[in-house]
């Protein structure tokens, strides 16, 4: 009441109409940790709840997405050119390994494009730091990703196996273990960034009008067949390589099949390239999403 | 004392009415022409307009006004979750804020996974809780359903889970809001006993509330909103007061009811329930003394030979409770001065917690006497559950309207 003989030293906190743009609360974030690692838990966990086959759910679906694509595009690349790099590649390693680290992305993208809206009742009701979500999520997709991964090394094995013991001139290929897949945390970070990005442009976007939420899940569908999932970008001229290498998921993925196969058309720069995009998608959706959070609860 | 909170010209604006294309377009013409949003703009409706304050360590703050008053939004902006439209706020120390217990409880989850869940959202480490689990398990009381999905509890169950996570957070500036509004009783008494310890142990409290009970026996200062406004700001006892006399659901407004009857030589233009201590409240509990005050005002030209003051009591439903008059009780009023009050004394309200309803007549005799004044459904009166058998047992109205004084025992009959 009185404020005459008040302390004034040192305030813990701060609340002002609007925080700068590059404000972010990384310290607050950092604090809030462990409820980063419980919502990763929690969603894990929860979402396979009341199933009879529970966390088998992980693997079934990318395993008949990649039958799918095996039976469905597999017969376009049996008549493909036998010089071609990729054409000694069983169907079932070449599609998997692009629809894991398309499905991590995919997973980023669709679990946090819609933070503010899913979350409405609990963020209206207690604060910490919103970011603190949308890395759990990363998490929780890093969780499946791994489940997934594992069991495209299983089937790596198999065709290693295949190839030492029993000599199958079939299937050539180069798969020895070798450095190149020490690159797998770049090829997920960048994953991680494009998806978060992408993820937190649409959630801080779609809360006052909702139209763009309504396309995500569309757009990322499309998304992936301009992401030579479905394609080795090997068939493509010259000049479509390089406009498709515009795409950031592109050299992801077929940096992944280069690591893990032997064959694919990436090079250093357009990793690089592609790096870049990544971390200024995910720059720009922080800031916006680190904008929007203020005053969402108004909105949504 | 230093001051931990400091709240400085808060102003919030809330947009009203739906988002559509017509809004979406006026947004982008604002953000590219530039230009604020007028402060009148159609559909625009002000929460918080200019409230200041300082809080000192240690106050415990009851903030009090009507529903839309701003106490909500008040508490939001306290605890970021959502910002001022101006305005600024300083604060010392760790924030905790409670405006709803059980937030974030995930639904598959155990008990015990929902404990350390509400715990991070609330700010605790995994240290910090897995420190006090046993001692939240314990003031919770479910020890037994721990490894439970939380869906399967009782709503009673999860509250008293939820809260006991949030009564052990470790924070210098607590706010809460009505969150003892749930739960039974006995665990609501618990609730309070626990806040009034954080409260005595130095801690900053603001406490958002409609009960002026809890208002009156936890708090140190009370603040009243009207309309977005700091109307009151003082001791606690005095903001009651102040708030129950601006609340005309209490009565004041009575006077300006056109839905009336009687031939207006009295007229009754305010009325007022006290205490045991005569201050006026909104909320009395069960078995406690309070004061049903009529003020009238007298019209008339002559002098009544008798007079008779009624007061009906309904439930909500509108199942009569009980009536009273002073004739019943055979206590006339003699004289009327120009202005007083008809004053109905129960010494120990034998009613279960709700809300009632309460009629007024004045009539010059018990039953064929000319009308004077009568209201129906003058004001509501709040009753809270308590201890009225003094056994612990907390009665409900699902039980019956009264409350009845009894005494068992068990006799044998032989043959």
């Amino acid at each position: 009441m009185n404020s005459s003989h008040t302390d004034t030293a040192r305030w813990d906190k701060e609340i002002v109409p609007r925080r700068g743009l590059l404000s972010i609360p990384w310290g607050e974030l950092w604090r809030y940790r462990d409820l980063i690692r419980q919502l990763a838990v929690r969603d894990v966990t929860a979402q396979y709840k009341q199933t009879v086959l529970g966390p088998a759910w992980f693997i079934i679906q990318p395993l008949l997405t990649t039958f799918v694509f095996s039976f469905i595009f597999g017969r376009f690349r049996t008549g493909a050119d036998v010089s071609a790099p990729t054409a000694h590649i069983p169907h079932f390693l070449f599609y998997m390994s692009g629809l894991v680290i398309w499905g991590f992305f995919a997973e980023c993208v669709n679990k946090t494009s819609n933070t503010f809206t899913k979350n409405a009742q609990l963020f209206s009701k207690v604060y910490f730091p919103r970011l603190a979500v949308p890395v759990g999520q990363v998490f929780t997709s890093l969780i499946g990703f791994f489940v997934q991964f594992g069991v495209f090394l299983l089937g790596l094995g198999f065709y290693w196996i295949k190839k030492h013991h029993f000599a199958d001139p079939a299937h050539p290929f180069f798969l020895e273990p070798n450095w190149r897949m020490l690159l797998l945390p770049i090829f997920l970070a960048q994953a991680a960034m494009l998806g978060v990005g992408v993820g937190l442009i649409v959630s801080a976007i779609s809360t006052r009008y909702r139209d763009l939420a309504m396309a995500t899940g569309f757009g990322v569908q499309l998304w992936m067949y301009g992401s030579s999932i479905a394609f080795p970008v090997s068939e493509l001229s010259e000049r479509n390589q390089s406009i498709l290498m515009l795409n950031p998921m592109v050299p992801v993925v077929e940096g992944m099949r280069f690591a893990f196969l032997g064959a694919g058309t990436v090079t250093a720069g357009y990793l690089a390239l592609s790096a870049a995009v990544c971390a200024s998608v995910m720059l720009v959706g922080i800031v916006m999403f680190n904008r929007t959070e203020q005053n969402v609860m108004d909105t949504v | 004392m230093a001051v931990v909170i400091r709240v400085e010209k808060i102003a919030k604006r809330y947009q009203l009415g739906q988002l559509s294309r017509k809004t979406f377009f006026a947004d982008w013409r604002r953000k590219l022409f530039g230009g604020d949003e007028p402060d009148d703009a159609p559909g625009v409706y002000w929460a918080l307009r200019d409230v200041s304050f300082d809080v000192e360590q240690g106050q415990v703050i009851g903030i009090l006004g009507r529903n839309g008053a701003g106490k909500s939004t008040l508490l939001k902006i306290l605890s970021s979750i959502t910002s001022p439209t101006r305005g600024s706020i300083k604060l010392k120390g760790r924030i905790a804020s409670l405006l709803e217990v059980g937030t974030g409880f995930h639904q598959e989850l155990s008990g015990r996974d929902n404990v350390f869940l509400n715990g991070a959202i609330l700010g605790m480490t995994r240290k910090e809780v897995e420190r006090k689990f046993d001692e939240i398990v314990a003031f919770s009381g479910v020890e037994q359903f721990l490894d439970t999905p939380v869906k399967r509890y009782s709503s009673g169950m999860r509250v008293r889970l939820a809260f006991a996570v949030a009564a052990h957070l470790e924070a210098e500036l607590l706010m809460i809001d009505e969150v003892l509004a749930v739960g039974d009783a006995s665990f609501q008494a618990k609730c309070l006993g626990k806040i009034g310890e954080v409260a005595g142990s130095g801690r900053t409290v603001l406490f958002v509330s409609h009960n002026a009970a809890t208002v009156e026996s936890l708090c140190n200062r009370g603040i009243v909103l009207q309309s977005g406004k700091v109307a009151f700001d003082g001791k606690q006892t005095d903001a009651l007061r102040f708030y129950s006399e601006a609340n005309s659901v209490n009565g004041s407004s009575v006077g300006d009811r056109r839905d009336r009857t009687g031939n207006g030589e009295i007229r009754i233009f305010k009325i007022e329930i006290r205490n045991s201590r005569g201050n006026p409240v909104c909320t009395v509990s069960s078995g406690s003394e309070l004061s049903v005050w009529l003020h009238f005002e007298n019209y008339a030209q002559r002098q009544f030979g008798s007079l008779n003051a009624r007061i009906n009591v309904r439930t909500q439903l509108g199942i009569p409770v009980f009536t009273q008059s002073n004739t019943v009780t055979g206590q006339p009023f003699g004289e009327l001065p120009k202005k007083g009050a008809f004053v109905c004394k129960i010494p120990r309200l034998p009613i279960p917690a709700a809300t009632y309803r309460i009629s007024f007549q004045i009539a010059t005799s018990y039953r064929h006497g000319d009308l004077i004044d009568a209201v129906e459904d003058a004001i509501e009166m709040e009753v809270e559950s308590a201890d009225y058998f003094g056994t612990g047992i907390v009665p409900a109205l699902a039980g019956g309207t009264s409350l009845v004084d009894a005494d068992w025992r068990m006799e044998r009959v032989d043959g």
